[in-house]
């Protein structure tokens, strides 16, 4: 489905980690697109493999000890075939990231001027002057008050909503086609986060750039994104337009997930929905049949497919497997 | 009698400098607040990092030394006494317990799950060997693990089990009061989602209360019964569950509630005029809210069940139409 608009395309991506000799994957059988002017979110508890996904993109991962089969092409460029030196000219300039601990991804010894101005002059030819007034520029962008004065100080002197401002200055530096949030908000309170992904949305538009938004918050999800893809152990279980997923989920995790989220639906003392068992780990993944299988014990065998493949029910909807059609919750009867 | 009271409480932080290391100044981490916890019910703590609502858990159980007011415990004062051992405060060092937000830092890396959770026991009650272990396995029961974790230790557990250790631990003394601290603050969804189960099962069991501490509103409004926002140490709004989140009245309890993100993407667009409209206000109105050392006014009664802190010199008609405006 690459159209003109389609800027990063990853086509049945696997990415292993090794232990010993052996590899296994932490993400597998990975499809999947983000166009021009689209916040694509990829949802999931911990150890899904959504960050991985993301490293896996932009190139960061441990080269000596991980494993990538499959192909991300960005503008026609296979990324998983290139070396760190051309890597290097793409990072910061066509993609960039943004980090969830802005404190950490800070240099902590430079002030923000410096921090911001790197990626240009590493990316760009500018001179000094012109540096000088994009950085401004940027600290306006991004809603920074008084930027003159946060350009000299350094990052501990400021607080967590502006650090994270200054993140996405730096990512914004040389305007990419493509930005990778790794959960950008988890650190910062809800009002705080309100801005900022308030922010984010603003200059997705003003700068028609892509974002991938990576995230375990499901209300971030349904305020920001435009089309969702849901991960499980490593696989996307169901991919649809935002509207649709909350309306219409279909994937057995998917509903579960979504029912476990404290709401109004749920009466005083009501108890809320708990799915059952925990996520397998790394080496102890059935890398064979449905892996969402022995959470939800309570449907009967024939439900769940050899090989659940993710194929489209509907325009945009698609989904793994064939157990949604035989899912329902325990204890309650199918619909 | 009440069954735990805070009057006033006030715990003041030193701000050391000058030559001779003299006091300077003091952070107001908490400043004259008043609460009330109802045996059985959930009281929920919010505001955001920084206002001040762990030190007011910290403060009743006596992890932080309160420097004004009180902490009345069936009526008994109990200001700074966790460390006494004296007799009559027994009972309120065995009866409050609490939970912390970080699993992993709140248990002893080198003890295996049964001393965790027999600690507390072996601290109040004479048990034999044999009695302390059926507890233990009891309490491990409750929570949801099985037996033969007691021998082993904490890392070999992942981050809802070890939450869900602390939750036995905090339980093992037959406490009346739990302090649990973002407890879920570290959890996924699904994991939240068994030990909040948990904790209500267990409050029903044994008709415990607790002081909810969290920065989440939508798990406070799925737990709590009375709710109090908090901001820069002082309580800006306090009330029941239903006044808080249908019929908020202070600017700052308006803007933390819609900047809660909602799952309703088909009308994400209003959410968010919404959320720039109140924020507008927020930033336009401060001088209504906060006095003019930016303090929070003194709780005005609304209702019976709801207080906030409003200007006694502007009528809340008055502030409603700014508020709208």
């Amino acid at each position: 489905m690459a159209t003109d608009n389609t800027l990063i395309e990853v086509n049945n991506l696997n990415v292993g980690f090794r232990f010993g000799d052996e590899y296994y994957n932490a993400v597998e059988d990975v499809s999947i697109s983000l166009a021009k002017n689209e916040i694509l979110a990829i949802v999931g508890e911990s150890g899904c493999g959504k960050s991985t996904l993301a490293t896996a993109i932009i190139g960061l991962h441990d080269p000596h000890n991980t494993r990538i089969e499959g192909e991300i092409l960005y503008n026609g460029l296979d990324l998983t075939k290139l070396n760190e030196k051309l890597y290097n000219r793409l990072r910061g300039n066509d993609i960039s990231m943004i980090f969830q601990d802005p404190l950490g991804s800070l240099n902590p010894v430079m002030t923000i001027y410096k921090q911001i101005e790197e990626s240009l002059i590493y990316h760009t030819k500018l001179n000094d002057k012109e540096r000088y007034d994009r950085v401004l520029e940027l600290l306006n962008q991004v809603g920074i008050p008084k930027p003159e004065r946060v350009m000299k100080q350094y990052p501990h002197e400021l607080s967590g909503g502006m650090r994270q401002r200054v993140v996405i200055a730096i990512a914004l530096a040389n305007k990419p086609p493509v930005i990778i949030a790794d959960e950008p908000t988890t650190a910062l309170d809800v009002t705080i986060q309100a801005q900022i992904l308030d922010l984010m949305k603003d200059i997705q538009e003003e700068t028609e750039s892509g974002i991938i938004l990576i995230t375990h918050d499901l209300g971030v999800v349904a305020e920001t994104a435009d089309r969702v893809a849901v991960m499980y152990a490593g696989q996307i279980v169901e991919e649809a337009p935002v509207d649709v997923l909350f309306t219409d989920p279909k994937h057995p995790y998917t509903r579960s997930l979504l029912n476990s989220i404290p709401n109004e639906l749920h009466e005083d003392g009501e108890e809320l929905h708990v799915i059952q068992g925990t996520v397998p780990s790394l080496q102890n993944l059935p890398r064979k049949g449905d892996r969402f299988r022995d959470r939800i014990p309570w449907i009967p065998d024939e439900a769940f497919d050899e090989d659940p493949i993710l194929h489209e029910i509907a325009p945009g909807h698609k989904v793994r497997g064939n157990s949604w059609k035989y899912f329902h919750f325990e204890g309650e009867e199918m619909e | 009698m009440e069954f735990l009271e805070l009057q006033n409480m006030k715990i003041h932080f030193p701000i050391r400098g000058g030559i001779f290391n003299t006091i300077q100044d003091y952070v107001y981490a908490v400043d004259g607040v008043n609460m009330v916890i109802g045996t059985g019910k959930t009281y929920g703590l919010v505001g955001e990092s920084g206002s001040g609502k762990t030190t007011i858990g910290k403060g009743i159980i006596g992890l932080e030394h309160v420097t004004g007011g009180k902490v009345l415990y069936e009526g008994v004062d109990v200001t700074n006494k966790a460390r006494s051992r004296a007799q009559a405060y027994r009972d309120y060092n065995k009866d409050i317990q609490m939970i912390f937000q970080d699993s992993t830092s709140s248990l002893n890396p080198k003890k295996r799950i049964k001393d965790v959770i027999a600690e507390p026991m072996r601290n109040y009650f004479n048990y034999t060997k044999e009695e302390e272990l059926n507890r233990v396995i009891e309490l491990l029961e409750i929570v949801g693990l099985n037996e033969n974790a007691i021998y082993r230790y904490p890392h070999e557990f992942s981050g809802g089990q070890r939450q869900r250790i602390g939750v036995a631990r905090a339980v093992a003394s037959d406490p009346k009061l739990i302090i649990a601290d973002e407890p879920t603050s570290a959890l996924d969804l699904s994991v939240q989602a068994q030990v909040l189960n948990f904790m209500q099962r267990i409050q029903k069991e044994y008709g415990l209360s607790y002081l909810f501490i969290s920065h989440d509103l939508s798990v406070v409004k799925h737990m709590a019964d009375d709710i109090a926002i908090m901001h820069r140490g002082r309580f800006v709004e306090q009330g029941s569950k239903e006044q808080i989140f249908n019929n908020p009245q202070h600017i700052y309890t308006k803007r933390l509630l819609s900047a809660i993100p909602k799952i309703d993407p088909l009308n994400r667009e209003e959410h968010m005029d919404e959320r720039r409209r109140i924020e507008a206000a927020y930033h336009e109105h401060q001088k209504d809210y906060y006095d003019e050392n930016g303090r929070v006014y003194d709780l005005m009664k609304l209702s019976d069940d709801h207080y906030a802190a409003l200007n006694p010199n502007i009528s809340a008609e008055q502030l409603n139409i700014k508020g709208d405006a």
